[in-house]
C-alpha cells in the first residue's frame, strides 16, 4: 500500500505541467549563447557583442546607447574634450551604487579607465584606453591627459569593454572572487550562476535609473536554434532571438507569441582580395553590378533584410543614401567583356564562404553565384568554418572574394569602413596605397563633421571601385509570449531592462 | 592472476594516454583555425598579435608546445582555457559530474530496458510479443540519439509540453549544491522535490540515449539467450521440471550476458560520444555542451583537456568490462 501511494505521489509530480508559467515577476530568455567570463573588460568574451546584453543587464557602462543607436550618460553624466583637445573631462554620476551596496565613485571610473589602458590586464581594446591617462579627480569630476587623440573615444566609452567595475571589491576578491560573485552597479545583480545552463538576475533596488519591471531575470543559455524555438513554442520561456526566418513568420503567427523583426548593426559583406582577377577593376565593378540584392531579401531572407552599397547601415553616423550600386547585369557582362570576358569564357575564382554561421549565407553566396555566372563568372565556392575565416583574414590569404559579416554596434564609419579597409588593419582584405591614403589621416581628424564627410567620401570611392561588396543590413528576430512588449535595440541588443509588462 | 591482469591493464594507461596526447596535439594544431586570429581586436598592431601569441605559447614550435604542455599536465595543470579564462580542471572538474550523471543513468536505463525486452522476446519466442519487441528494438536503432532527442522536444515539450526541454535543472530553484552531483547530492540530503525536478530535465535527454543503445542490448542478449536456451543443461533443467521463467532468468541468462556486458561496455563509449550533440540540444550543462564551444573557439587547451578526460573515461571503461567479463567467465579468468 505504502509503495502503491509513493508510485502515485511520483506519477502525480511528474504529471505536473512542466513549464510552469513563470510568475509575473519572472522574465525568462532563451538566449542563444554561453556566457563565458563575468569580466566584461578582458579576454574573449570581452569583445563579442552576442553576450554585451547579459553585460550592459549586470554592469554600468561609461555611456549609454538608446535603441537607435544615439548615446546618453551612462555612468557618466557629461565628457568632452578641452579646446585644443589635449584634456578630457568626464562627469561621474552621484547616484550610483554598487550591487555590494557601497557608492560608485570617480575613482573607481579612474582605476577602470587606467586598468584598461594596462597592457597586463589583457583588454583586447587597449589600443583605445591607453589613448588617455595621467588622471585627476575633483568632486565628481575627472580630467585626463591626451596621449594620442582618438576621435571616438567616447563613442568607444559605449561599445566594447567599456564597463566600469568596482575598484575595493575587485581588488578584495581577485579576479577569480569576481567570476565567482561579480559586482555591478547595473539594474540587475547576479543571484545565481550554472556556467553553460543559466544565470538568474535579481533587481537592484537602488539603481540609478529606471527600476526595471521584472524583479528576476532568467537567461537560458540555449545554444540550439530549434531547441530555442521549442522553448519559446512550449512557453518555457517568455523571449527568444536568433531564429531561422522560417520559424519566426511560423511562431509569430501563432496566439500567444508576437514577433518583432529590427535592422540591426551587423551587415553581411563580400570581402574582395587584391589578388588574382580582382586586381582588374572591370571584374570587381561587373561582380558587383552583377548582384539582385533586393531579390536575395525578398526570395531569399523573406524580406528580412536591408540592401546595402556601402559598409553604413542607415543608422550609422556616415550613412550617405546617395551612394548606390545599380543592379546592372548588362553593364556587368559589358564591363566583362572589356576584360574578355564572356558567358563562354568566364572569368574564375574562389569565393569562401561559411554556412549556417549567419542565416542563409550559405544560400546567399550560390544565389550570388547564380548571378555571377549570368554575366560571365565562374566562382567556385569553397566552405570554411568562422575560424578558418579569422586565421586566413589575419594572414591577408583569403580568396579572392569571401563572405563576411561585420557588426558595428556604435554605428561609427571608423569601426565598420576604418578597420575593414585600411590596409595595415589585421582585419582588411583590400590593401592598396590610394585607399590607405584617403583612410589615413581620418584616424585622427579632431573636426567631426570632416571626419564623417571624409568616411563618406571614402565610401563613395570604395562602391565606384567595388573594394568589397557589402550586401545587406541582417534583421534580428525576436519573438515574445503576449502580455510583455520588448524595445528592439538596433545593435542587437535584448535588455530585460527595457522590457515590460503590457497587462 | 586477477593481480596481474589489473597491474598490465593500469600499467598500460600511461603510454595510452601518451599516444593519445601527441595525436590530439598535432591534430589540433594542424587543423585550419587559428585561437590567436579569432582574438585579434579591431586596432591591433602586428606587435599586439605576436604578444597574444606569445601569451600562449603559440610562439613556439610544436614541440615545445607540446613539452612544455605535457610538465605542466604532469603536474596536473592542464592550461588556462583561452575562452572562458579559467583553469582547464576546475573547469572539466565542474561539468564532468553532469555528464557522468546523464550517461550512467541512460546506460542503467538501457541496460534495464534492454534486458528485459530481451527476455520477454525470449520467453515468447515465435509469438507476437517476439514481434512486437523486435519491432521496438529495429525502431529503436534506426532511429539515432540525437533525432530522438529532437522529437522528444517537439511531442513531449512543444505539443504536449510535461517535460522541460533544456538545463539541468529549474532556473527558479534556488538551492546551492555542495557538489556538481546534484542527483546523488539531493537524494543523499532527502531533497526529494529537487530530485524529482533534476529527474524531470534529465528524463527526455537520458531516454533519447538510451533507446538506441537498448536496442543493441536487446538484440544481442536475445540471440545469446536463444543460443544458450539451446545447450544440453537447459535441457536437462528443463526435464527436470523447473518453469520457463525460472530457467531463462536463473540458468540462461548468466552466460547469456557474457557478450552483452562486453558490448554494452563499447557502446557506453559510443554513448558517451553521444552526450556532444545530446547536452548541446537540451542545453545541458555537460562536458559534451563544454567540448562543442571549445571546438567553435578554438580553444586548444580546454579542448585538449576534454579529449584527455574522455580518453580516460574510455580506458576505464574498458578496464571495468574486462574486469566485469573476468568475473562472469570463470574460464577467462583462468586463462
Amino acid at each position: 500500500m505504502r509503495l502503491k501511494s509513493l508510485i502515485v505521489m511520483f506519477a502525480l509530480c511528474f504529471a505536473t505541467v512542466a513549464h510552469v508559467q513563470a510568475d509575473d515577476d519572472t522574465l525568462t530568455i532563451a538566449y542563444n549563447v554561453n556566457l563565458p567570463s563575468w569580466d566584461p573588460t578582458v579576454g574573449l568574451s570581452a569583445v563579442n557583442p552576442t553576450i554585451q546584453s547579459i553585460y550592459k543587464s549586470v554592469f554600468d557602462q561609461y555611456v549609454d546607447q538608446n535603441p537607435d543607436l544615439s548615446f546618453k550618460p551612462g555612468l557618466l553624466t557629461g565628457w568632452g574634450w578641452n579646446e585644443d583637445r589635449t584634456k578630457i573631462w568626464l562627469e561621474v554620476r552621484d547616484d550610483a551604487y554598487w550591487h555590494d551596496g557601497s557608492k560608485v565613485t570617480p575613482q573607481d571610473v579612474v582605476w577602470s579607465l587606467e586598468r584598461a589602458g594596462h597592457p597586463d590586464t589583457g583588454n583586447p581594446i587597449m589600443f583605445v584606453w591607453s589613448k588617455v591617462a595621467n588622471f585627476s579627480i575633483d568632486g565628481n569630476r575627472i580630467t585626463g591627459d591626451v596621449v594620442s587623440f582618438e576621435p571616438t573615444l567616447f563613442k568607444w566609452m559605449a561599445f566594447l569593454t567599456a564597463y566600469v567595475l568596482p575598484q575595493n571589491y575587485y581588488e578584495e576578491v581577485g579576479a577569480e572572487g569576481f567570476e565567482a560573485a561579480p559586482v555591478g552597479s547595473g539594474p540587475y545583480m547576479v543571484d545565481q550562476f550554472e556556467r553553460n545552463s543559466f544565470v538568474r538576475l535579481k533587481r537592484f533596488d537602488r539603481y540609478w535609473g529606471p527600476q526595471p519591471e521584472f524583479e528576476t531575470v532568467i537567461f537560458k543559455f540555449v545554444t540550439d536554434a530549434s531547441s530555442r524555438v521549442a522553448e519559446i513554442e512550449s512557453g518555457s520561456s517568455d523571449i527568444t532571438i536568433e531564429i531561422p526566418y522560417e520559424e519566426y513568420d511560423r511562431l509569430r503567427a501563432k496566439e500567444g507569441l508576437v514577433g518583432r523583426s529590427t535592422p540591426v548593426s551587423d551587415i553581411g559583406m563580400i570581402f574582395i582580395n587584391d589578388i588574382e582577377v580582382m586586381e582588374d577593376a572591370n571584374v570587381r565593378k561587373a561582380l558587383a553590378h552583377a548582384i539582385d540584392k533586393n531579390a536575395i531579401v525578398e526570395h531569399l531572407l523573406r524580406g528580412y533584410g536591408v540592401p546595402i552599397d556601402t559598409l553604413q547601415a542607415p543608422q550609422y553616423s556616415a550613412f550617405d543614401s546617395s551612394i548606390s550600386v545599380a543592379h546592372d547585369p548588362e553593364k556587368a557582362k559589358m564591363l566583362l567583356g572589356e576584360s574578355g570576358y564572356s558567358i563562354d569564357n568566364p572569368v574564375r575564382f574562389k569565393i569562401q564562404t561559411t554556412r549556417g554561421f549567419k542565416p542563409k549565407d550559405y544560400e546567399m553566396i550560390q544565389a550570388i553565384v547564380g548571378m555571377w555566372r549570368k554575366v560571365g563568372a565562374e566562382a567556385e565556392i569553397e566552405v570554411y568554418e568562422i575560424a578558418k575565416h579569422f586565421e586566413l583574414r589575419a594572414l591577408d590569404t583569403l580568396a579572392p572574394a569571401a563572405f563576411y559579416n561585420w557588426g558595428n554596434a556604435i554605428g561609427d564609419p571608423s569601426t565598420s569602413t576604418g578597420f575593414a579597409m585600411f590596409g595595415p588593419s589585421p582585419h582588411s582584405t583590400w590593401d592598396t596605397d590610394d585607399l590607405d591614403a584617403m583612410i589615413g589621416p581620418l584616424w585622427g581628424e579632431p573636426d567631426e563633421a570632416k571626419r564623417i564627410a571624409g568616411y563618406q567620401a571614402v565610401d563613395r570611392y570604395i562602391a565606384e571601385n567595388a573594394y568589397v561588396i557589402p550586401l545587406l543590413q541582417f534583421v534580428q528576430p525576436i519573438v515574445h509570449r503576449d502580455g510583455i512588449e520588448v524595445t528592439p535595440h538596433v545593435a542587437n541588443f535584448v535588455l530585460p531592462q527595457s522590457v515590460t509588462k503590457t497587462n | 592472476m586477477a593481480s596481474r591482469f589489473l597491474l598490465r591493464r593500469l600499467l598500460l594507461i600511461l603510454p595510452t594516454l601518451f599516444g593519445v596526447s601527441i595525436i590530439v596535439f598535432v591534430l589540433l594544431r594542424v587543423v585550419p583555425g587559428d585561437p590567436i586570429a579569432m582574438m585579434i581586436p579591431p586596432g591591433a598592431s602586428q606587435a599586439d598579435i605576436d604578444n597574444l601569441r606569445q601569451l600562449y605559447g603559440l610562439d613556439k614550435s610544436i614541440l615545445d608546445q607540446y613539452l612544455i604542455w605535457c610538465s605542466a599536465v604532469m603536474g596536473g595543470d592542464f592550461g588556462i582555457s583561452i575562452s572562458l579564462r579559467q583553469d582547464v580542471v576546475h573547469l572539466i572538474l565542474s561539468r564532468l559530474p553532469a555528464t557522468l550523471e546523464l550517461a550512467l543513468s541512460a546506460m542503467a536505463l538501457a541496460v534495464v530496458l534492454g534486458i528485459a525486452l530481451a527476455i520477454v522476446g525470449t520467453y515468447w519466442q515465435n509469438r507476437w510479443p517476439e514481434a512486437v519487441v523486435d519491432g521496438i528494438s529495429g525502431f529503436n536503432q534506426a532511429i539515432p540519439d540525437f533525432l530522438w532527442g529532437l522529437i522528444f522536444i517537439l511531442v513531449l515539450g512543444v505539443l504536449w509540453p510535461i517535460l522541460p526541454i533544456s538545463g539541468r535543472i529549474d532556473p527558479r530553484t534556488g538551492i546551492e549544491f555542495t557538489t556538481q552531483f546534484y542527483l546523488v547530492e539531493s537524494i543523499l540530503r532527502g531533497e526529494f522535490a529537487i530530485l524529482i525536478d533534476l529527474v524531470r530535465h534529465m528524463l527526455l535527454p537520458m531516454v533519447a540515449l538510451a533507446l538506441p543503445l537498448t536496442a543493441v542490448i536487446t538484440r544481442t542478449l536475445k540471440a545469446s539467450l536463444f543460443e544458450t536456451m539451446t545447450q544440453d543443461y537447459i535441457l536437462l533443467s528443463e526435464i527436470k521440471g523447473f518453469s520457463r521463467w525460472r530457467i531463462l532468468i536463473v540458468e540462461a541468462l548468466r552466460n547469456a550476458l557474457i557478450p552483452t556486458v562486453a558490448l554494452s561496455g563499447v557502446q557506453f563509449n559510443f554513448l558517451l560520444g553521444g552526450t556532444v550533440l545530446i547536452e548541446r540540444i537540451f542545453s545541458y550543462p555537460g562536458i559534451g555542451n563544454m567540448a562543442i564551444g571549445a571546438v567553435i573557439d578554438r580553444d586548444l587547451p580546454l579542448i585538449q583537456g576534454l579529449i584527455i578526460t574522455f580518453a580516460i573515461i574510455f580506458i576505464f571503461t574498458n578496464l571495468l568490462i574486462d574486469l566485469s567479463y573476468r568475473l562472469l567467465n570463470p574460464r577467462v579468468a583462468n586463462e
